[in-house]
């Protein structure tokens, strides 16, 4: 999921973090959930459906500190749009809607049953609905399926330039023009994907690919009748195939969504239509939604990354409060990368003596501790990504303050036992991120390693700094913080991104610590060809202490949100699929 | 007159052409001597991970690969003439005054002007009446009872209007009137008057007497200061040695000649608010224009930030030609 630019951090973090776990009494909160099914307390929305009911009428109203990078399915990288869009945009699978870990399964959206492969892993065949129709009542079929992925990020990135591109890497016909470029008759010209029928649609991979079940659960795969298709200015008006569709759309200050009345609850048990309106308000200020909610003139905080630090304050110190509140964990990692390629920090064993020498319990703190910032990692993947081992090579847990001997121990065989200087990177804007650079710098200084914090816009960070390995290598940046999230909740979802080595960039580069380790390489191609879960999952953990190894990546929180839980809405739980609360579910109390 | 007004029309636009180079060069012509290459620069519009393919398709899309002067010439062309966008499916024309497409939504950027407008407009009339009224008002009674209570209790209130900051006023009226004590439960939450106008006067109250408690402070202060000069000067005793009555003094002779730099700096006051209450409507979370600029510049969204920048430009000078005009009809001396 898309990365936070400069002003809209909040909505940024929510779009990386697509996986939360929160799951059963996640460690780190201050309380622990005691509580039956439907009553409001601290973290029930963590495993527990509360308040739930099937009242309907009503309107809810969300607001956002931003504006979401786009409301057309095809075209959006922010988790909290990827939530919120299967309201008015389904697609061929989805994640269940359900509290803990049941949250992370995959379920029929517009197809009948999950993907069936075929025996060499190079075709995935699904088979959707009979009788769906769009919001004007025209029929779904599996054309406007593939339709709605020609005209993606995918294929059309001038148009549409938000989304993944994840289709185009692994379909056949990669050079497809896109359907705008597209001089076949029926703009059907995508090789990649073939609609035998209405109702089946078969995906043709140019390499096996055991994930991609995760990639059909993006918006992409919702349905857009070609007919309809404005490009850029479809997001005004997507035409919806679920339980909601569009009434107004205003850039700049929101939009609002009415019952599809062609929708019907016997072919999509998973979503619920409750209430009679839903608006959603951009650009409100963060520490303003905050109050809202508490107020009650506000219902759902769309960003879904947690209150702000004085709304945390006010709910953490008040019990009528915090009964309506839910730590989450985001499935987000803040991580500091060390760059293989910035001497002296291309020696494993002065990466390894930084790995050692930082204070965790302080970047812990520098994020807002336990329950704002998150517990401390030890790992690359989160304990709630599928592939997740526990494991702590560096005493991160056990030895939290650092351990300066082995620090000490790690320079002198890096042939630097007077310390080194190197330069770190973070975003100037983010005052947690610095503070957390500061921590690295204190931690460091105390092994003789003298560190100097060079700050960096958000809006930028990516694609003109610490994103650019030239510019990471002119100006000494041995040390890069930064953040990341999975596209999908599986060990491949978070890593191929991160440490890959191929996935390294010129520019909009996420490998900051450009690992380009081969044996990682091949255990990524092995696991995508892995269709035993089991073994994937295997695949990913040993990927994770490789890494952990390399010393390349030094976790730092395993991210966590103290959601609001308005008393106006019903039906209110936390999905570990997207870390916040499932937007499909909500009703109005 | 008219020559007049033609002259300062003609100065108005040559500023604005010029506002618009130095907006165009800050954003679009600095970053590149930083070294910033084009690519990373569209690299800010595409979305995560993104591709080279991705990345050049935004470049070519944004004209970012062109000169420098082209990209200009299209901007201003745009405005005067129109341009037509790939929208996908087909080309969308953007009717003159074509202010582009956003570079983050693809919308463009003008409508989205239009769309704020009336809530800055809102908010900036509403408190400009409610300062002038009060600030002024105050001001003359304060010279009038100079030394009094009611103006040592006025001039302390406009000291502290003065130097509370804008953020800090807002918060703190949030806090009491609509979370403690909800007499404005929808503070903030803009309705269009059309809408509901009793709705709109709601969301807007707080908004209004936030801004109006700092300008009121300065314009009592300079009110107050204006007057009592004023009415010291010598044809304010042959007024009152003529007979005519204090209202008639007060009024007509020695508020007038007070008003003179006050209308000035109103127009000015107005003319900024109107391009943008950056800070009321960041803190009310008013969609209007100075909260629409703030995202602007958040986003990196050239366009937006081209085009609001022009429109605030505009309205300072309107507002200037305006006060210039009106110069002359509260201080007849300017006439001749």
């Amino acid at each position: 999921m898309k990365r936070k630019n400069a002003v809209a951090f909040a909505a940024v973090c929510a779009g990386l973090s697509l996986l939360t776990a929160c799951g059963s009494g996640s460690s780190g909160g201050t309380g622990t959930s005691n509580n039956t099914a439907g009553a409001a307390a601290y973290n029930a929305g963590l495993n527990n459906v509360v308040n739930p009911s099937t009242k309907a009428g009503g309107t809810l109203n969300y607001a956002l500190s931003n504006t979401p990078d786009s409301t057309d399915p095809g075209n959006t990288y922010y988790a909290l749009m990827w939530n919120f869009s299967r309201l008015y945009a389904r697609p061929l699978l989805t994640f269940k809607s359900a509290p803990g870990a049941d949250g992370l399964k995959l379920i029929p959206g517009l197809a009948t049953g999950l993907g069936k492969t075929s025996a060499d892993g190079l075709t995935w065949t699904y088979t959707i609905q009979s009788g769906l129709k769009f919001e004007d009542g025209s029929a779904i079929t599996t054309k406007d399926v593939k339709y709605a992925i020609e005209r993606s990020t995918n294929y059309a990135p001038s148009v549409l330039p938000n989304g993944p591109t994840y289709f185009q890497q692994y379909l056949t016909d990669p050079t497809y023009p896109g359907a705008y470029k597209d001089t076949t008759p029926d703009k059907m010209g995508l090789k990649g994907i073939d609609t035998p029928n209405d109702t089946t649609i078969v995906f043709h991979l140019q390499h096996p690919f055991a994930d991609f079940d995760y990639l059909v659960t993006n918006p992409q795969t919702a349905p857009v009748p070609p007919a309809k298709d404005t490009g850029s200015n479809y997001q005004t008006h997507p035409m919806s195939s679920g339980p909601y569709m569009f009434s107004t759309y205003d850039p700049n200050k929101g939009f609002t969504l009415v019952k599809n009345p062609q929708w019907s609850a016997s072919s999509d048990p998973n979503d619920k239509q409750l209430v009679n309106t839903i608006n959603v308000a951009f650009n409100v200020q963060a520490a303003d939604i905050d109050s809202r909610l508490l107020n009650g003139s506000l219902d759902v905080d769309m960003d879904g990354t947690g209150v702000q630090t004085a709304a945390r304050a006010r709910i953490l110190g008040n019990k009528a409060l915090q009964v309506k509140a839910d730590d989450a964990t985001t499935g987000f990692l803040y991580y500091a990368a060390l760059n293989t390629q910035v001497a002296p920090l291309n020696n494993v064993d002065c990466r390894k003596a930084i790995m050692y020498a930082v204070n965790k319990t302080t970047q812990q703190t520098a994020y807002g501790g336990p329950i704002a910032g998150g517990d401390i990692a030890s790992t690359v993947l989160p304990p709630t990504v599928s592939g997740y081992q526990r494991a702590d090579q560096y005493a991160a847990t056990s030895q939290p303050n650092g351990d300066t001997a082995k620090a000490k121990s790690a320079l002198q065989a890096c042939g630097q036992p007077n310390g080194f200087s190197i330069n770190i990177a973070a975003r100037g804007d983010r005052p947690k991120e610095v503070s957390a650079a500061q921590g690295i710098q204190e931690a460091l200084a105390q092994v003789g390693i003298k560190a100097q914090i060079q700050q960096y816009p958000t809006g930028s960070y990516y694609s003109t700094y610490a994103g650019v390995p030239n510019f990471v290598h002119q100006h000494d940046l041995g040390i890069i913080l930064g953040g990341w999230g999975a596209d999908w909740p599986d060990g491949f979802g978070f890593l191929s991104q991160i440490v890959d080595g191929r996935a390294i960039k010129a520019a909009g580069n996420s490998n900051l610590q450009e690992e380009n380790n081969p044996q990682v390489n091949q255990l990524l191609d092995k696991a995508t060809q892995t269709s035993d879960a089991t073994a994937r999952n295997k695949i990913y953990a040993q990927i994770d202490q490789i890494v952990m190894s390399d010393a390349t990546i030094l976790p730092e929180v395993y991210s966590k949100a103290l959601l609001y839980r308005s008393p106006n809405v019903t039906n209110a739980f936390v999905t570990e699929a997207y870390g916040m609360y499932d937007y499909t579910q909500l009703g109005k109390a | 007159m008219i020559t007049f007004i033609v002259r300062r029309l003609l100065g108005a636009v040559l500023m604005l052409l010029v506002v618009s180079m130095v907006t165009f060069a800050v954003f679009f012509l600095v970053p590149r001597i930083a070294g910033q290459t084009t690519d990373q620069l569209a690299t800010q519009y595409v979305g995560r991970n993104p591709s080279v393919t991705q990345i050049h398709a935004m470049e070519v899309k944004l004209g970012l690969d062109q000169p420098i002067y082209v990209q200009y010439g299209r901007f201003l062309k745009g405005i005067v003439a129109g341009a037509d966008y790939d929208a996908g499916p087909d080309r969308t024309h953007c009717p003159a005054p074509c202010f582009g497409y956003s570079f983050k939504n693809q919308q463009p950027v003008w409508p989205q002007m239009l769309s704020a407008l009336p809530v800055t407009g809102s908010l900036a009339i509403g408190a400009a009446i409610l300062w002038l009224v009060t600030g002024v008002g105050i001001g003359v009674l304060s010279a009038l009872k100079r030394g009094s209570i009611f103006d040592r209790t006025a001039m302390s209130a406009a000291l502290a209007g003065v130097s509370l900051p804008i953020f800090f006023t807002a918060l703190l009226s949030l806090a009491i009137f609509r979370d403690s004590v909800p007499l404005f439960p929808d503070a903030g939450n803009f309705i269009p008057f059309s809408e509901s106008p009793g709705r709109w006067a709601e969301a807007l109250v707080l908004p209004w007497v936030t801004l109006a408690f700092l300008y009121a402070a300065l314009y009592a202060r300079l009110t107050r200061a204006g007057m009592l000069e004023t009415m010291n000067e010598d044809f304010i005793r042959t007024a009152r040695a003529k007979g005519l009555s204090e209202r008639k003094v007060v009024v007509k002779h020695g508020l007038r000649a007070t008003l003179t730099p006050i209308v000035t700096i109103f127009g000015l006051d107005l003319g900024l608010l109107v391009g943008g209450a950056i800070l009321t409507e960041t803190a009310f979370s008013l969609p209007g224009l100075g909260r629409f600029a703030v995202n602007a510049i958040t986003n990196q969204d050239l366009p937006e930030i081209l085009g609001v920048t022009l429109l605030a430009g505009f309205f300072v000078v309107l507002a200037n030609l305006i006060v210039d005009v009106l110069y002359a009809v509260v201080d007849p001396r300017v006439r001749y």
